[in-house]
C-alpha cells in the first residue's frame, strides 16, 4: 500500500483521512523555535467537496488515495447509473447519480468528460467546460433582434434550461458555458 | 531548467541594508553602554547539538595529506561555547553570528540566519525579560514593554483545558477537536505543543505589541532550570511580537549531570527516528562540571527584528541574498 510522508505533502495530493479521498489544497510547515514540527493543511473532501483544515505531525505517513483523473466518453443512463468508456482501453465504468451530479444537465452522448477514478470508479464527474447543445422548447412568440435585454427560457435537450436571446429558436444549437450555466452563442 | 531572471541581483533594498548596518551597530552601543562583552566562538563544532526538533548542515574537515575527511557540525546556536567562555570567567558576553538550521526555509526561516546571543550573570530569567524589553525600545520605534503571561494560563484561556491536571485522553480529545489527525505516538508533550500553536497562536498574532511567554512546561526545558518553586514548570521564556518568535531566553541550567540526562535523552529520540547517535560536547559538558556562574541566556533573531524595523513581511526582504540565490 503506498503511503506518503508529510515531507511529501503539496497541493493536489491525494490521501486517505477516515476512509475518505482528500485531495490537498494549502500546506503550510510549522515549525516552532524549539519544538517539534508539524504540517497544516487545508484539503478537501473528493467525496463530499467539504474543506477542512487538519494538522499533521511531520514525519507521520498517510495512506495514499488510490485517485486517477482520465477523459472518458459518456455512453449512456439506464436511469439508475451513468455509463461512460475509456476511449482507448473500451473498459466501461458506471457512475452514480452523486459522482454525476450536476454534470447530468449537461452531457450528451459520446461527450468527454473528465472523471476522476477512486479505486477504479466514478467519484467525480465533470461536464466539459463548453458543450453545444439543441433547444428542444422555448417561447416562439418573443421576437427581439439584439442579444442584449432579458432574454427568455429555453429548454435544452438534456432537459436544463437555460436563458438564451430572444432571437434563439427552437431547434437551434446553442454553445453553453457549463461552469456558470450561462448562454454564449449559437452553434 | 529556467533560470529565474535577475537571481545574481540581491533581494534586499540598499535602504534595508542600511538599516542592518545601523540595528547592528546600535546592538554593539547597548550592550557596551551596559559592560556586556562582544565575543566570537567557532562557527563548525566536532561535536553536535542533539536537540531532536533542529536538525543540523554537515560540513567536513580535511587533514593536509590524509584522504579520510571529519565530519564537523555548522552551529545551530553560539550556546555551547559561549557556556564554556561562561564557566572560563568571562562575565556577562553577547555574539552576534550567522546561526545554520538544516530544513527551515519558509517566511519567517531562512536556513542561514543571524542571530543575537547573550548571557548576564547573576540575572534570573526575569531580570532578563526586562534587558529585553529595554533593547526592543530602543530598537523598534513605538515599541513599549511587552506584555507578561504565563504558558499555562494562556493555555487553560485558549482550549479551555489546564495543563497539570489534563489527562491524557482529554488532551487528545481536545487536539482532536481542533483538527489534529492523531500521530502513532502521540506523547502529552507534542500534543501541549500543538495544540499552543493552534489555539494559543491565533491570538499571539493579533496581539499589536510585544508578549512574552513564560514558566514553560518541564517537557519544554531545552537547556532551562526546572523552577526551584514548581519543578513542573522551566525557568524559560519567549518574547513574541504579533506571532512571530523572536526571542527565546533561559535561567541557564548549570547542572553538568541533568544536562547530560537531557543530551542522551534527546539522542535516544534521534535512534528512535531513525537517525544516528550524535556525538554530544565533551567540552561543553565539562566546561558545566567546571562550574557555569548562575546565569541567564536569550538568542533572538536579528533578520526578524530588522523585518519589524522595515515593516516587511518575508525574511528574504531583508537578506542581500537569500538561500535561493546564496
Amino acid at each position: 500500500m503506498a503511503t506518503y510522508n508529510t515531507n511529501e505533502f503539496r497541493s493536489g495530493l491525494k490521501f486517505m483521512l477516515d476512509n475518505d479521498p482528500y485531495s490537498i489544497i494549502e500546506n503550510e510547515f510549522v515549525k516552532p523555535g524549539k519544538g517539534q514540527a508539524f504540517s497544516r493543511v487545508k484539503i478537501r473532501n473528493l467525496k463530499t467537496g467539504r474543506v477542512i483544515e487538519k494538522t499533521f505531525k511531520s514525519g507521520e505517513s498517510v495512506e495514499a488515495a488510490d485517485v486517477l483523473e482520465t477523459t472518458l466518453q459518456y455512453l449512456y443512463t439506464d436511469g439508475e447509473f451513468w455509463h461512460f468508456m475509456d476511449p482507448q482501453s473500451f473498459e466501461q465504468y458506471a457512475a452514480s447519480e452523486a459522482a454525476v451530479a450536476d454534470a447530468i444537465k449537461w452531457i450528451k452522448e459520446q461527450d468527454d468528460c473528465n472523471v476522476t477514478l477512486w479505486n477504479g470508479n466514478p467519484l467525480i464527474v465533470e461536464a466539459p467546460n463548453f458543450v453545444t447543445l439543441r433547444i428542444t422548447d422555448t417561447d416562439p412568440g418573443l421576437k427581439g433582434d439584439t442579444s442584449g435585454g432579458g432574454g427568455k427560457p429555453a429548454t435544452l435537450e438534456t432537459g436544463a434550461v437555460i436563458r438564451v436571446p430572444l432571437f434563439v429558436q427552437i431547434d437551434e444549437v446553442v454553445k453553453v458555458d457549463t461552469r456558470s450555466g450561462e448562454y454564449v452563442s449559437r452553434a | 531548467m529556467s533560470r529565474e531572471h535577475n537571481a545574481h541581483r540581491p533581494v534586499a533594498s540598499i535602504r534595508v541594508l542600511q538599516q542592518r548596518a545601523s540595528l547592528l551597530s546600535e546592538i554593539r552601543c547597548f550592550f557596551a553602554h551596559r559592560g556586556v562583552l562582544e565575543v566570537e566562538t567557532p562557527v563548525l563544532s566536532s561535536s553536535a547539538n542533539p536537540d531532536a526538533a533542529i536538525e543540523q548542515m554537515l560540513s567536513g574537515y580535511r587533514q593536509p595529506g590524509s584522504q579520510r575527511s571529519q565530519t564537523l557540525y555548522l552551529h545551530t546556536s553560539p550556546e555551547f561555547p559561549m557556556k564554556r567562555l561562561l564557566a572560563a570567567g568571562s562575565g556577562s558576553i553577547f555574539q552576534i553570528c550567522h546561526t545554520f538550521r538544516n530544513g527551515e526555509c519558509g517566511r519567517l526561516h531562512n536556513p542561514e540566519f543571524t542571530l543575537l546571543e547573550w548571557y548576564r550573570i547573576d540575572f534570573d530569567h526575569f531580570q532578563l525579560m526586562d534587558e529585553v524589553d529595554a533593547l526592543l525600545m530602543q530598537l523598534l520605534p513605538d515599541c513599549a514593554a511587552a506584555e507578561r503571561y504565563r504558558y499555562a494560563d494562556l493555555f487553560v484561556s485558549h482550549t479551555g483545558v489546564d495543563l497539570f491536571s489534563a489527562t491524557p485522553a482529554q488532551l487528545q480529545q481536545r487536539a482532536e477537536s481542533a483538527g489534529v489527525v492523531m500521530p502513532e505516538s502521540a506523547d502529552t508533550g507534542w500534543l501541549i505543543e500543538v495544540l499552543f500553536e493552534l489555539c494559543v497562536g491565533p491570538w499571539l498574532k493579533q496581539q499589536q505589541q510585544g508578549v512574552i511567554v513564560y514558566d514553560y512546561p518541564a517537557a519544554q526545558a531545552s537547556l532551562s532550570q526546572l523552577s526551584t518553586q514548581d519543578p513542573r514548570l522551566a525557568e524559560r521564556f519567549e518574547y513574541y511580537f504579533q506571532g512571530m518568535e523572536l526571542a527565546n531566553g533561559f535561567h541557564e541550567l548549570a547542572d553538568a549531570a541533568e544536562q547530560r540526562q537531557r543530551f542522551e535523552a534527546e539522542n535516544r529520540k534521534h535512534r528512535q527516528s531513525g537517525s544516528e547517535m550524535l556525538p554530544l560536547d565533551e567540552h561543553f559538558l565539562q566546561a558545566l562540571e567546571d562550574g557555569l556562574p548562575d546565569c541567564s541566556g536569550v538568542a533572538l533573531g536579528i533578520d526578524r527584528l530588522l523585518m519589524l524595523r522595515c515593516g516587511v513581511d518575508h525574511i528574504e526582504e531583508v537578506l542581500a541574498f537569500p538561500f535561493a540565490r546564496a
